[in-house]
């Protein structure tokens, strides 16, 4: 069977991809002056809300109590929908849903569909399918639609062009838009509105030609087969609205149980990603309307999608990151993130939120797969703004473990042993040494006294295989008196701390 | 082996470690956030609607019955409103002083028609304080989605304090998931250059609501 596809081909390891990037002093720039602007203003947008823990609480126990009982939800979803006129459709992985996407386009006979910003559909690399089918895929969203005018890749889940500023961004309408439609206005300058209005003229042909949408969703509620989309532009509704067709491309995990679930993520979740008290626009439709209503598509398919997402599931400690809502706020508070940008975590979902799910998704065979478990310092902000409380540096340290020990995992349904990747037999063995060491006081007190003695020959790096390690670190230095003597000579073998120097009124004493 | 069966045997195995007496869904999810943020006075949430309104840069005026469609046709000619897209079932007094052309909202009316209409008057299913946001539910007065998306001015109103709730949960309440639903929160808007919020993108650019005191609540205030 084919590699779980996260739309992009294989990318280099985290580490040498972050290298390039920092490098970067307008990326840097860029990412600064965004994250910056949206966390004070996130901050302000949930200090409204006196209950947010408690909301905060509900959505992860909305999800997690889903996520325990998805088969008996996906048989109610498939149930409702289809009773409110829709077809549902059920795709193992990406291979899958583009073929079933690229079927039903086709049997309406169009060669091209506008679609609503998404990141299931990104995911499964479903334009690039689309194109090999000869059908053109125009991507609506400001954003999207500047990643794919600009031949680039997203860097964000909310905002995919956050790595360009405003001047990148005409540069680009100015020498491309033409190619794909209505040319950018004469004289276009960098104000952001007058971008958003070229976009406006630009996009307005292809929404009221357009025969077939193609969609993800925010939400699908199981008790009444309801889709939810949010948005800002208006570029969802013209899509979801105006085609005869639509075909929405939903991951298994976006479901919640009840329609009154929604009272917890529609409050959550625009003020955690775009720091509004609600997004401009929200729709939700149930499966078709009847020919007198005739509001909105005539026809509608979901497509049920996987492509890891079981996987992910059997893992008990990396399933929470199926509760993920793609707010995007772990991503606007990552110092990590902020530096390295969105494009060297080589796939579609960048950042904290990134660095648990790809590996999980696609597996950690990848050299990038198996170096994202490690692009954090943990310092643990994106659990703090996390508005389904996604313990990621808890699964950070549980997927390391795998990439370093190896063990079970599943993959495309089936139990698989993994062997501990290469390249961290170094980092086995220190850990070895460590706890042959640490369970050996005298051996640890003879070695911690030789170091302290030598401690003026300490490389500044390691040599050979630790050189990797001590690339990106300093050494920690060696104190001249392991803390142990210290304690004996000041207090003597068991004695206690009353009335005694600490250690900072103990002169004299280099503590280098 | 369908991929339907595929998926939920995969699924199966992956939740082998859930007992079968799993807490059930009424237990395992607890409410305890608030319900409202604010108060149940009428009054105030009027205002705090009016105010989260404008905030988000909608146009929000206040009128009674009789004073109604002098304000809507001030509004319309403000815009240079020529067309006006007008839902089934909209009382046909609110337009009855606009000089724009009146445009039923017809089935098989194609978007390239709607998007050479100036504006369009609607009534809302239920506003949301809170949050500043109109909910449209395609009941009367209020027609298919599409024309409160294509025409660049919508005038919406509401009827206050009948229609307005505080908050988020009592909206969903009230409303009917089986019908199409869209939620406005001011004029389309954008913040994808540089995470800085623009309004106007590909919704209507120009939001005005008229809150329209319906008699069972305070007397109207003057207009903000």
């Amino acid at each position: 069977m084919s590699e779980t596809f996260l739309g992009m081909p294989s990318f280099p390891a985290f580490p040498v991809a972050a290298r390039a990037a920092v490098q970067d002093g307008t990326l840097r720039g860029n990412l600064r002056h965004a994250t910056h602007t949206i966390r004070a203003k996130r901050a302000k947008a949930v200090a409204e809300l006196p209950d947010w823990a408690e909301l905060r609480e509900a959505g992860r126990r909305i999800k997690d109590h889903t996520l325990r009982h998805l088969d008996r939800y996906l048989v109610q979803v498939e149930e409702a929908v289809t009773a409110a006129g829709g077809t549902v459709h059920w795709a193992a992985d990406a291979t899958e849903a583009n073929r079933i996407v690229a079927g039903l386009v086709r049997a309406t006979g169009e060669s091209e569909v506008v679609k609503v910003k998404s990141m299931a559909t990104q995911e499964i690399g479903l334009n690039e399918a689309l194109e090999a089918e000869g059908i053109r895929a125009y991507e609506t969203d400001l954003a999207e639609l500047i990643v794919q005018l600009g031949r680039d890749r997203p860097s964000h889940i909310l905002v995919p062009a956050i790595h360009r500023n405003r001047g990148e961004i005409r540069d680009v309408f100015r020498s491309e838009m033409g190619r794909w439609g209505r040319a950018a206005p004469d004289g276009l300058t960098d104000e952001p509105a007058d971008l958003a209005e070229a976009a406006r003229l630009h996009l307005r042909e292809k929404f009221l030609r357009a025969r077939v949408g193609v969609s993800g969703a925010n939400f699908v509620v199981a008790e009444t087969g309801t889709l939810v989309v949010v948005e800002s532009e208006g570029n969802g509704r013209m899509c979801l609205t105006l085609p005869e067709t639509l075909i929405s491309v939903v991951g298994i995990e976006k479901i919640v149980p009840t329609w009154r679930d929604l009272e917890v993520f529609l409050q959550t979740l625009p003020r955690s990603s775009t720091a509004e008290r609600m997004n401009p626009y929200t729709s939700m439709w149930t499966g078709t309307t009847d020919a007198e209503t005739a509001d909105g598509p005539r026809e509608f398919h979901l497509v049920l999608l996987d492509n890891g997402r079981t996987d992910t599931l059997a893992d008990e400690v990396g399933r929470q990151a199926l509760r993920c809502i793609r707010c995007s706020a772990c991503l606007n508070v990552c110092p990590v993130y902020e530096r390295a940008g969105g494009h060297a975590y080589g796939s579609v979902y960048p950042g904290p939120i990134g660095a648990i799910l790809s590996p999980q998704l696609r597996g950690t065979a990848s050299a990038v797969d198996a170096s994202l478990p490690y692009a954090s310092s943990l310092c643990g902000a994106c659990y703090e703004v996390c508005p389904v409380a996604i313990d990621i540096p808890e699964v950070l340290v549980h997927l390391r473990e795998r990439v370093a020990e190896g063990g079970r995992a599943t993959r495309e349904g089936s139990t698989v042993v993994l062997r501990p990747a290469r390249g961290h037999a170094v980092e086995r063995a220190a850990m070895r040494a460590a706890r042959w060491a640490l369970t050996r006081p005298a051996a640890l007190r003879t070695g911690q006294r030789i170091a302290g003695r030598a401690r003026r020959l300490q490389p500044r790096s390691l040599p050979g295989p630790g050189r990797a390690w001590s690339a990106s670190r300093d050494l920690p230095a060696v104190p001249a008196e392991p803390f142990r003597d210290w304690w004996r000579r000041i207090y003597g073998a068991g004695g206690t701390a009353a009335a005694r120097p600490g250690p900072g009124g103990d002169t004299g004493k280099d503590t280098r | 082996m369908s991929s339907r069966d595929r998926i939920l045997g995969r699924v199966r195995r992956a939740l082998a470690d859930v007992p079968r007496d799993d807490t059930p869904y009424e237990q395992a999810v607890p409410r305890t956030y608030l319900r409202r943020h604010g108060d149940t006075d009428a009054g105030r949430t009027v205002a705090l609607l009016a105010a989260r309104l404008a905030d988000y840069r909608a146009d929000v005026h206040r009128t009674d019955p009789a004073g109604l469609p002098e304000l809507v046709a001030r509004l319309l000619a403000a815009r240079g409103a020529d067309s006006v897209v007008v839902p089934a079932g909209l009382d046909p007094g609110w337009l009855a002083a606009a000089a724009a052309t009146a445009v039923p909202d017809r089935p098989e009316s194609t978007p390239r028609e709607l998007d050479r209409i100036d504006s369009v008057v609607t009534g809302c299913a239920v506003a949301v304080a809170e949050t500043g946001t109109l909910v449209l539910d395609g009941g009367p007065g209020q027609g298919r989605r599409r024309i409160t998306l294509v025409p660049d001015h919508h005038v919406c109103v509401v009827r206050v304090p009948a229609q307005v709730v505080s908050s988020v949960p009592e909206a969903l309440e009230r409303l009917d998931p089986a019908r199409p639903l869209t939620w406005i929160s001011g004029p389309s808007a954008t913040s994808d250059i540089e995470l800085d919020r623009v309004e106007g993108v590909h919704g209507p650019r120009a939001l005005d609501v008229v809150l329209l005191a319906d008699g069972d609540g305070p007397p109207p205030e003057p207009a903000a």
